[in-house]
């Protein structure tokens, strides 16, 4: 199970990006796409939505059941990853690369720095398992 | 957790096991619910279903007991053949659904789902007090296995002797398989062609690689919950359970007129409400739970839903207003708030 050292994460399963020039990127851990296993529906937030941290903003539905995605931190949505409309699975392959899932513009870049770093994470999952 | 005896196979191929009734189950494997379900519809597939339950009845009066103890009529069956069934309670409901074979004129199989045996064979020995008959729980004394797809004929005729094309829907043969005593059974739960396999717990491990070395997927219960939607089959728990009446569903074909416990509270009910199955018409996957509207208006709950592997297409199974029941009807299913558009349609999903 990768969690690549370079990313922030949150105890729901969430990694994030950055933030390069005030904008995060968003997407499921490998953890999280490995117990929702194979992904096929994705619902997405609307660009310019502003969301407040720990909002339901995304839902990763699997064959078995329905996920919330949550804003890791409070901003307004950038961008969001259309192409998982049509390849879902992108989420399977490629957790932190084509199945990210939306970007940020962050209200406040110091809670970024306050989300659990990869050894933190680890011991979320760990616990879970 | 119990465990089938095939639990360590499971962990070996990387099952992601859960609790199932109880049982400790792979709901899937490496390969993914998508995949194993592909396999099924195009291939073979091969499940571990050891948690059902067998319950055997025997004694003069077995035939006369079962008749008024289930929906179906057993005493039609034929020596080896099996059936669809059902267990009553005395509400107009179900404790379960069944399969039925004949072993002998005066003895009887019976598989049950792995949640009710015990309520099963509670039931059975409640009723069997007025007939001449035994009921014996066979659970711990058979494994089972279900290969299942439509080249499973071809699969499993290679690695046993005997000629599979004489072996009918719902028919029975006993032989050997890798010098294991085997009871084939030509049945399953997935809309293909296939076959159950009944054999002692400790040849279970041997039977099960002799089958997938010949080219059998290993499916989990997510492939089989997935591919019994697509077929249009109810699980107990989800599509039936006790207050639903069969009668006002597409299974009323199990019920025989003819005398039968807790007749009078299924047989009189009007249905009020009716099973149907749903085809999403916009975007959105329908889970059970979901209500259903119709102009606004609930009319309805979701029982089982899911995103089709083979068609893609969102399906589910619902209860509903009789009024809303017809085939075609324009409704829709509330998913995270929204009215979803769906359309009332007959099972099955696919084909």
């Amino acid at each position: 199970m990768q969690i690549p050292e370079n990313l922030r994460f949150t105890a729901s399963h969430e990694w994030v990006a950055g933030p390069e020039d005030g904008v995060v990127t968003v997407g499921v851990t490998d953890y999280a796409q490995d117990q929702l296993g194979d992904v096929v529906f994705v619902e997405l937030p609307e660009v310019g939505s502003e969301v407040a941290a720990g909002d339901a903003v995304a839902v990763v539905e699997s064959v078995k059941t329905a996920s919330d995605i949550y804003a890791p931190v409070a901003g307004s949505i950038e961008a969001v990853n259309d192409e998982l409309v049509d390849t879902p699975e992108r989420i399977n392959e490629g957790p932190y690369e084509a199945g990210w899932l939306f970007r940020i513009r962050v209200a406040d870049a110091a809670a970024v720095a306050a989300l659990l770093d990869a050894a933190g994470y680890r011991r979320v999952v760990e616990d879970e398992a | 957790m119990k465990r089938t005896p095939l639990y360590d196979t499971h962990i070996a191929l990387g099952g992601r096991m859960v609790d199932f009734a109880g049982w400790a189950m792979p709901v899937h494997y490496p390969s993914g619910i998508q995949q194993e379900h592909i396999a099924v519809r195009s291939d073979v597939g091969i499940f571990d279903v050891s948690h059902m339950g067998e319950i055997r009845v025997l004694g003069e009066d077995a035939t006369a007991f079962l008749r008024f103890a289930t929906l179906n009529d057993p005493g039609r069956l034929k020596l080896g053949r099996g059936q669809y069934n059902m267990l009553p309670n005395d509400r107009g409901g179900l404790i379960d659904d069944l399969y039925v074979y004949r072993e002998k004129d005066d003895e009887y199989l019976v598989v049950a789902n792995a949640a009710n045996v015990d309520a099963v064979l509670a039931q059975l020995r409640a009723v069997a007090e007025a007939y001449r008959c035994h009921v014996v729980d066979e659970s711990a004394t058979w494994a089972l296995l279900a290969l299942q797809g439509p080249g499973s004929a071809l699969l499993l005729g290679r690695v046993i002797q005997d000629d599979l094309t004489q072996l009918r829907k719902n028919a029975t043969l006993t032989t050997t398989l890798s010098g294991c005593p085997v009871r084939v059974s030509r049945t399953g739960y997935t809309g293909e062609d296939g076959f159950e396999l009944f054999c002692h717990p400790n040849d279970a491990a041997i039977v099960w690689d002799v089958l997938t070395d010949a080219g059998a997927l290993p499916c989990g219960l997510g492939a089989r919950d997935t591919l019994r939607l697509e077929a249009g089959f109810p699980l107990y728990g989800h599509e039936l359970d006790a207050t639903t009446n069969p009668l006002c569903t597409e299974f009323d074909w199990v019920v025989k007129d003819k005398p039968f416990f807790g007749r009078d509270a299924m047989w009189g009910a009007a249905c009020e409400r009716r099973l149907v199955g749903l085809r999403m018409t916009d975007r959105g996957i329908p889970r059970q739970g979901y209500q259903v509207f119709r102009e606004g208006v609930p009319i309805g709950n979701v029982t089982s839903g899911t995103l089709s592997p083979l068609t893609r297409e969102s399906i589910a199974f619902a209860w509903i207003d009789a009024s809303a029941a017809d085939e075609g009807t324009e409704i829709a299913v509330e998913i995270r708030g929204q009215q979803v558009g769906a359309t009332v349609v007959k099972p099955p999903f696919f084909g």
